[in-house]
């Protein structure tokens, strides 16, 4: 009963093989050799005059903010800060970027005022949010928020606006009606759009961060690097750097172990 | 049975409008094998998009068992030249996505995939990914997934046109062993003038500028066709009769 005899033209029934370990050396060594080799290069910067800590200053500054619990504060507050801005803007750039996609008429009217305030950095809105939300937290986390919806809501739009015709109207003959088409291909055929969206989004809501805690913040990464700054005070600034830095990194990588594991189904070069 | 009558298709360009198809004739009968063939331009996709209900004629009408199409229905399953599996389901899941949204419920569902996976044979891939697969692979999950939702009618656009020569052969031939087990109508758009000469009842031979049917030509050959018959004088004959009328069209004066 079975139609099939030999198959020549099968390829493999499991995902290509890893082409990381061609030459031996695993790539996360080359990573570490090439942090070692950049803390090597600042100290050694730090030591020939340039006006800057040496890794050990820092590292005791870090012991200091990490023993009298400001550093944990600080990024709390920053954290805090970041993932409600972001987790705001991507919640409400998600269903805009669906409709911006799917609806002509949602695109045409969100458009204009999408691409007008994707020109003005976010940095440019703090006045008006200073003045209108006055100086707690809500104009801090509308800056990231704004930030990031506008980063995450272009990539989602462009998501659907891509969605391949030909699976559309493969649903469609196998009965599916729109709202299925929706559910079943639209949102499956765009996460890798909207997860880059998020990725991107992430990115500008940590750099939006330290400029929101210009407003008078009382604590936090951006805040603490700021005052550091009036009294000169080079390891602390060094500090918050570095936290921002390794925070975000985690937070990314946190997102792209998302996306492997959500979009594994794509082909990849 | 599906009745194509008088259908025109236009599309608006600039400074006039494009005449896809100008006035097409054609009855098929239950359990037909008919394959469409003509230069690029010709309209054969149009002619396949109006019966799979993806578009509607400009005038004339398109008739299913004496019902006017109206949009795509799980009587007509469409097989596309580029495959268009869901590349984030497996196999499993892309032949079942007609049965869900049917309604079939899970236990019934499995089995009735199971069975077109097996007839494809694509058995042992059943859980693997499309980008897994090899193009000849993809599209036999594609005609596994139009064969699940049990259609009368199934359209085929091109669907061997994007793998290599060997491959295409080999499909032709399941192809024909699928339909010999699972009868179907079957409408099969094709470039190829040997391909539609092997696996068709009869040959439909269209031009362009306008889209029309210049000839039909019945492959009186018995099924299973062989590969001894694709050598055999007979379907040059026929082959050459169906090259002549594809390459060698008058134009409309």
């Amino acid at each position: 009963m079975t139609v099939v005899q030999v198959d020549t033209e099968v390829t493999t029934g499991s995902p290509p093989p890893p082409e990381r370990r061609r030459r031996g050396v695993p790539k996360s060594l080359w990573n570490a050799l090439s942090v070692v080799l950049g803390v090597g290069v600042w100290w050694g910067f730090s030591l020939t005059g340039f006006d800057i800590p040496a890794p050990p200053e820092v590292l005791k500054r870090g012991g200091e903010l990490i023993a009298d619990g400001t550093l944990a504060d600080d990024v709390l507050a920053s954290l805090g800060r970041v993932l409600a801005g972001f987790v705001l803007g991507v919640a409400l750039a998600i269903p805009v970027g669906f409709l911006m996609g799917w609806y002509g008429v949602a695109r045409g009217l969100l458009e204009p005022w999408v691409q007008f305030f994707r020109t003005i950095p976010p940095l440019a809105i703090i006045p008006l949010a200073v003045v209108l939300m006055g100086i707690g937290e809500t104009p801090k986390i509308f800056v990231i928020f704004l930030a990031s919806f506008l980063a995450c809501v272009i990539a989602t739009f462009q998501g659907v606006v891509n969605v391949d015709k030909t699976l559309i109207n493969a649903a469609r003959v196998l009965g599916a009606k729109d709202g299925t088409i929706f559910a079943r291909v639209v949102v499956p055929a765009s996460t890798p759009f909207i997860l880059v969206g998020m990725r991107v989004g992430l990115g500008s809501s940590w750099a939006t961060l330290v400029a929101a805690e210009l407003i008078a913040a009382q604590q936090g990464l951006g805040y603490r690097m700021q005052s550091a700054q009036l009294y000169y005070d080079l390891p602390t600034i060094f500090v918050g750097l570095i936290s921002i830095g390794v925070l975000g990194l985690l937070m990314d990588r946190v997102l792209l172990l998302a996306e492997r594991r959500l979009t594994n189904w794509q082909e990849r070069r | 049975m599906i009745t194509i009558q008088n259908v025109r298709k236009t599309f608006p360009i600039k400074g006039g409008e494009f005449v896809a198809l100008g006035g097409v004739d054609l009855d098929i009968a239950d359990n037909e094998f008919v394959t469409v063939v003509g230069p690029s331009g010709c309209g054969k996709t149009t002619v396949m998009n109006i019966l799979a209900g993806l578009e509607t004629p400009t005038s004339g009408q398109a008739l299913v068992r004496e019902k006017e199409i109206t949009g795509p229905g799980p009587d007509r399953g469409v097989i596309f030249q580029q495959y268009a599996l869901f590349p984030w389901l497996t196999v499993r899941k892309n032949v079942e996505f007609g049965l869900r949204t049917a309604g079939v419920g899970r236990d019934e569902r499995r089995e009735r995939a199971q069975h077109f996976i097996d007839l494809v044979g694509l058995h042992d891939f059943a859980d693997a990914l499309p980008r897994t697969l090899s193009g000849g692979m993809k599209q036999r999950c594609a005609i596994a997934r139009a064969y699940a939702v049990n259609p009368s009618i199934l359209l085929m656009d091109e669907p061997f046109g994007a793998v290599d020569a060997l491959t295409r052969v080999r499909l032709q031939e399941q192809l024909l062993q699928t339909w010999s087990q699972e009868k179907r109508t079957v409408v099969f758009i094709t470039h190829d003038v040997d391909e539609a000469v092997f696996l068709a009842n009869r040959v439909v031979v269209m031009a362009a500028r306008p889209g029309r049917i210049v000839e039909i030509v019945d492959v009186d050959l018995p099924y299973p066709r062989t590969e001894e018959l694709r050598l055999s004088p007979a379907f040059t004959a026929l082959r050459n009769r169906v090259w002549s009328a594809v390459y060698h069209q008058e134009p409309i004066a």
